[in-house]
């Protein structure tokens, strides 16, 4: 059911209409970065009376204003709420993922004969991601995921990882791309 | 209730051990990286979650918010911790470092 549903939200994203926002400055940003900031806020305050709620407002909004296009690119922001959705579906299999890797770095290391296991070596492959978001998802993905280490990326998506055996290096890029390549519609 | 905390805190415990012994057994910068990143985030996490559930025994508004702060020093450890090592990593390459092949001597 999960497959079926994620097509129907990609081409939603890749709608012509949403090429056509306003080039002057949009207001969702704003928006959107303001209502992260102020739930921030209340979860690190904690009090609940009209004098911090309202320092919470004006100080939330004065940062969005400066900082609203930093989080996010104006022309796909109509396509976030899906993305956002989409990753989140992303979490539990990535934390999966870690957690297995995990164990096998565990294995490695109180090995009594570790050297003779571990063969470190660098990979080189090319990624189709696109934007810088994914990029950046798939790097921290990649480092997270024990046994791999990112090197360097370049901005035509040129990876270069540093895996510690062969079994950690010969799944990349492999599913993990894939599915962020879904979570973030570059299908 | 108890039982599931302390679990998942010796879980934590036993990734941090790793972690550190890692540190110490592996050949070279590089590959000492490797437990050093990622499974001291793995311990925080399951030391967090853990932390998290035992603060909501007596369940209470102040008690959920703290447990939030909690899950979120996890998920800024999360986004923070593979971004420093790739840094490092990155460091290193750029130093001219050379990483440990199969069969060199131990650095």
């Amino acid at each position: 059911m999960q497959k079926n549903a994620a097509p129907d939200q990609h081409k939603h994203t890749l709608d012509p209409s949403s090429e056509h926002t306003p080039r002057k400055r949009p207001i969702y940003p704003f928006l959107i970065t303001f209502i992260i900031m102020f739930v921030t806020w209340i979860l690190l305050s904690g009090k609940f009376d009209g004098f911090h709620l309202c320092l919470g407002i004006i100080s939330c909004a004065i940062v969005a204003y400066f900082s609203g296009d930093l989080l996010f690119d104006s022309p796909r922001v109509k396509g976030l709420l899906g993305t956002w959705i989409r990753f989140v579906r992303y979490m539990p299999w990535l934390l999966y993922q870690i957690f297995i890797a995990n164990l096998h770095l565990m294995y490695l290391t109180f090995h009594p004969r570790m050297m003779e296991l571990i063969d470190p070596e660098i990979i080189k492959f090319k990624t189709k991601l696109k934007s810088d978001l994914a990029l950046v998802t798939f790097a921290n993905s990649i480092t997270l995921t024990p046994g791999t280490i990112t090197v360097d990326i370049s901005t035509d998506g040129q990876f270069s990882v540093h895996a510690i055996d062969r079994h950690s290096g010969e799944g990349l890029p492999g599913e993990m791309e894939e599915r962020i390549a879904r979570a973030f519609g570059e299908e | 209730m108890d039982i599931i905390v302390i679990l998942l805190i010796i879980c934590g415990l036993i990734f941090f051990t790793g972690g550190t012994v890692g540190l110490l057994r592996f050949p070279d910068f590089y590959s000492r990286l490797h437990p050093a990143g990622k499974l001291d985030t793995m311990g925080s996490l399951f030391i967090m979650i853990g932390l998290a559930l035992f603060n909501l025994h007596h369940f209470s508004m102040g008690n959920l918010l703290t447990s939030l702060k909690l899950i979120l020093i996890v998920v800024f450890v999360f986004m923070a911790s593979p971004t420093a090592i790739h840094a490092i990593v990155d460091a290193g390459v750029r130093a001219g470092l050379r990483p440990w092949k199969k069969g060199d001597k131990r650095r």
